[in-house]
């Protein structure tokens, strides 16, 4: 950085301390930053890192009074904006600084338009009302990528998808051409080839406006795709900070050397062509009723899975990918008969179709799932001990309990916890350990498949690497059978063997992993790939907006 | 920002140091450390907790009201036995009285037996039961409390009596009823009823709407449909106009009046666990449990109950104090426990009734409102307590 500029913002010695009752928590620690106007800093950390409370203190959007600056300044053109009143503060939000958030289907009001969302802003910052403003809500919505907008002014936020509401959020921030953007990991909640999509636009616009970007993500693609700069923050530190060519190249901090080398590696097993037949299906339907009317007949299907086949080999890993909503985890759902299809599903080469949940229940100990949400996936009222031997009560009720706790111990050392922490409650753990829990209660049972529904997609990356390590320690040890669903594609080719591409309830592809990887043939694989790994974004078309 | 900070580097801690030789130990019965937070923030709230033990001693002081106030003493030795009245009715042939008819051991003239013959008696600190009439009333019933009566009032009970100044008389502290009792003693006895009348009603009332509630939320769909029709219709009934007509028709004793009301105060929680269970069907632990061939009844009692139990909790003392309400209310308006039994309700209407003596209605309110106010603190520590924000922030 220049040093003869002076910096749009710049903070200095900046902590954030929350109080819980009578103690409090630093989250955030002296951290210090500059950011020119045109730049983009990227906010790098694990989840609790303090990234999200350094760029809420910024906008002093954080729940005060419990939580607090001992001390810090944010100099914003200038003036501390610390120091700020309310008043004062609540005319540069929105106008000078804007920010957009993680979650679209949250942040937008339901119950408005979003022409009356976007024309809000305008109206407070710059009086504009009627004709003019429906005139830059239109502009907005051009230049965010929006098609057809004049058409999509009287829309609720449920009729857009992720992605548009992603760009309507955009749109509002931008309204009133801010100095500064904060962009608090806006792609993470949206599929890969949309995530490319708006990185692309929003390095588009500030090409076009100059404002500066103050990106916070856990994604280490994104910031060398983004960013200009770099911090990275660890327990509420930034450890490491430079341009971001240089802290790739050569990382000084051990931390930052563990973030870069985190990414899932190393093989998946090989195929076994000649194995047993696990599970197979054909020509496998979830269709769900569309129901309309006073008499609520059937007007049409979702076809949420149509017609897929599948045929998974003792000891493979088979990966299902693909873009949310298409269908991939009501399929392993159908699979472990969790809701009800059409078509038949074989399992150990004896027929599940047609049988109730009593006669299904034998079947149940030789078929586990692995649930994407460590924090919801685990009763909050039960001991992980109750929790792993729960399956145990219902297939070995004739175990004594010196047996239950053994078998317990046995899979909570399985999965590399401490077994002497099993009488502590869900909540006293942390996601990845939450993770390591819910696979324990899937092998307590020695369980011959397990279906892993995006077992690792809400954890941290370091984290995500070892939860692969020890998956695939397990299934070499225990001689399991996977179905790996995943929208995050690293994960996926450090694991499976083979691979399943879904669109819209179908198959687009399927083959050996290595093949589909090194040389896709359907165009909407290549461009799933390439969002994936390069972060490019696909010819108009192939993918939804 | 939350607790994963505290812990510190979790991933590495985790590792097992030689695991299976740890013997499988039995689970300590302790609280949980949900339980033990939720119970730190009760007792944060000191108003509440304060409240809370006020209650329990109120309540289970007034518990043993018979020993308090009774017009039968604990104990009484006669020609070298035991006697018991508290427990065992006796007849007054038994002290040498004449007739076969229970004891009334208030009688001066079986006293005068008793002591004669060398036996002695021991009372409760209050001499009269709840449906004691006191003969002596210095003034018309209502009588002024003891302790206000001026020597003009009490003179031809003290010649009677053969005593020398009002304060030598039995003591009625907070006067008396329109029928000669005494007010105290009939607090005490009523504290007791409505509390046991507010909590039957609360337990048995939650049991059913809890049941109702799971069984809609967890099944939904047409059962759901169907059951939440059926209580709408239930609820625009007007209870009051029912229970007139109903008690008009069966004498309307504890057990008829719990009955009538639990006929309406079951629906209040119905919405309250319908909505959680609803919720709480879509987690993911609840499919982790069907995933592991988990039945129906197991899922509905051993994971969805106990978190759609937080929100019951929270309203319980609410509801306790809402069903004490109208119970008093009942009897205020003449409709509520039999004659002669002891109710604040009935306090409260004498009180309108008799302005000129503003005991009655002063204690009334006061016990009602003492009550009620207490109940309501509690439920709002209770309701703190159980706040996510302060169990897990």
């Amino acid at each position: 950085m220049d040093a003869t500029v002076t910096p749009l913002l710049s903070v200095r010695d900046l902590s954030v301390a929350f109080r819980h009752g009578a103690h409090e928590t630093l989250a955030v620690d002296r951290v210090s930053f500059d950011l020119t106007k045109g730049e983009t800093l990227a906010l790098v950390g694990e989840s609790g890192s303090g990234k999200s409370a350094t760029a809420l203190s910024i906008m002093k959007l954080l729940p005060y009074p419990s939580a607090r600056h001992p001390c810090g300044e944010v100099r914003f053109k200038g003036r501390d904006l610390i120091k700020l009143s309310e008043r004062e503060m609540r005319r540069v939000r929105g106008d000078s600084i804007s920010i957009v958030f993680q979650e679209p289907m949250t942040s937008l009001n339901p119950l408005h338009t979003i022409e009356k969302q976007i024309s809000e802003i305008l109206l407070l910052h710059r009086g504009l009302t009627g004709a003019a403003a429906r005139k830059r809500v239109i502009e907005l919505l051009t230049q965010v990528g929006i098609h057809e907008p004049k058409e999509r002014l009287g829309s609720y936020p449920h009729q857009l998808s992720g992605g548009q509401r992603q760009r309507v959020m955009i749109a509002m921030a931008l309204a009133n051409e801010p100095d500064l953007l904060i962009a608090d990991e806006p792609t993470t909640a949206l599929d890969v080839t949309v995530q490319a999509q708006i990185l692309k636009l929003l390095k588009e616009i500030q090409a076009r406006m100059g404002m500066a970007i103050l990106f916070i993500t856990h994604d280490l693609g994104i910031v060398r795709k983004i960013a200009d700069r770099v911090c990275i923050m660890q327990q509420g530190q930034i450890v490491e900070h430079g341009t971001v060519a240089n802290v790739f190249r050569a990382p000084e901090h051990p931390y930052t050397c563990a973030l870069l080398s985190a990414e899932p590696k190393g093989k998946a097993p090989p195929l076994n062509p000649n194995g047993p037949v696990i599970v197979r299906t054909d020509d496998l339907k979830v269709w769900f009723p569309v129901k309309r009317g006073l008499l609520r007949r059937t007007v049409g299907h979702i076809k949420a899975v149509d017609g897929v086949s599948i045929e998974v080999r003792k000891g493979e890993t088979l990966g299902i990918v693909g873009e949310s909503g298409s269908g991939k985890t009501t399929l392993g759902l159908a699979l472990l008969r969790l809701i009800s299809s059409e078509g038949p599903v074989a399992f150990l080469g004896k027929s599940l179709q047609g049988l109730k949940f009593k006669e299904m229940r034998p079947h149940r100990r030789d078929m586990q799932i692995v649930f994407q949400d460590p924090y919801g996936s685990l009763s909050p009222r039960m001991s992980v001990c109750n929790v792993i031997e729960e399956g145990l009560w219902v297939h070995q009720p004739n175990l004594s309990a010196a047996e239950r706790g053994r078998k317990v111990i046995r899979a909570l050392t399985d999965v590399g916890l401490n077994p002497d922490t099993r009488f502590r409650y869900p909540h006293e753990f942390s996601g990845g350990q939450r993770q390591r829990i819910a696979v324990a209660r899937a092998i307590v049972l020695e369980p011959t498949f397990i279906v892993l529904d995006e077992p690792t997609s809400a954890l941290d990356m370091l984290i995500q690497a070892q939860i692969v390590d020890l998956l695939r320690d397990l299934q070499k040890r225990r001689e399991l059978t996977f179905i790996f669903i995943s929208h995050d594609l690293k994960v996926v080719s450090a694991l499976a063997c083979r691979l399943l591409v879904m669109r819209h309830g179908k198959v687009v592809e399927e083959g050996p992993a290595s093949e589909v990887f090194a040389n896709p043939q359907d165009p909407y694989t290549r461009a799933l790939f390439a969002a994936a790994f390069n972060l490019e974004i696909a010819p108009e078309g192939v993918v939804a907006q | 920002m939350d607790a994963r900070i505290a812990t510190e580097n979790p991933e590495i801690t985790a590792v097992a140091p030689g695991g299976l030789a740890v013997p499988p130990e039995l689970r300590p019965l302790t609280m949980s450390p949900l339980n033990r937070r939720r119970w730190q923030n009760f007792k944060a709230n000191r108003r509440g907790y304060v409240s809370l033990w006020l209650f329990l001693i109120l309540f289970l002081v007034t518990l043993f009201a018979e020993f308090i106030a009774n017009d039968r003493p604990y104990f009484i030795s006669f020609e070298g036995k035991w006697y018991f009245p508290v427990f065992v009715t006796y007849p007054e042939t038994t002290f040498g009285g004449d007739f076969e008819t229970a004891a009334d051991y208030r009688d001066p003239y079986l006293q005068k037996l008793i002591s004669e013959k060398g036996g002695f008696m021991v009372w409760p600190p209050i001499r009269y039961s709840y449906n004691t009439h006191n003969l002596d009333l210095p003034t018309p019933a209502p009588s002024p409390p003891t302790w206000m009566l001026t020597h003009e009032q009490c003179q031809h009970v003290l010649e009677r009596k053969g005593l020398k100044s009002c304060s030598d008389l039995e003591y009625n502290w907070l006067g008396t009823d329109d029928q000669g009792r005494d007010v105290l003693t009939r607090i005490i006895y009523g504290f007791r009823i409505s509390v046991l009348f507010g909590l039957t009603l609360t337990i048995i009332s939650s049991i059913i709407g809890i049941a109702a509630g799971a069984v809609q939320g967890f099944f939904g769909g047409w059962v759901d449909l169907v059951f939440q029709r059926v209580i709408e219709i239930w609820t625009s009934v007007p209870p009051l106009y029912l229970l007139l007509i109903i008690s008009s028709m069966l004498v309307p004793g504890f057990f008829v009046l719990l009955g009538i009301l639990l006929l309406f105060s079951w629906v209040s929680l119905v919405g309250l666990v319908r909505a959680e269970f609803l919720r709480g069907r879509n987690f993911e632990y609840i499919q982790a449990a069907r995933a592991l061939g988990v039945s129906n009844v197991v899922i509905m009692f051993r994971h969805l109950l106990p978190n759609a139990m937080v929100a019951t909790i929270t309203f319980l003392p609410f509801i306790v104090s809402s069903s004490v309400m109208q119970l008093t209310a009942l009897d205020f308006l003449g409709f509520g426990l039999p004659p002669g039994s002891p109710s604040l309700g009935e306090l409260l209407s004498q009180g309108k009734a008799n302005i000129q003596a503003p005991w009655l209605g002063i204690t009334g309110f006061f016990t009602v409102a003492i009550m009620l106010s207490l109940l309501i603190f509690v439920g709002e520590a209770v309701r703190d307590a159980f706040d996510p924000r302060k169990t897990f922030g």
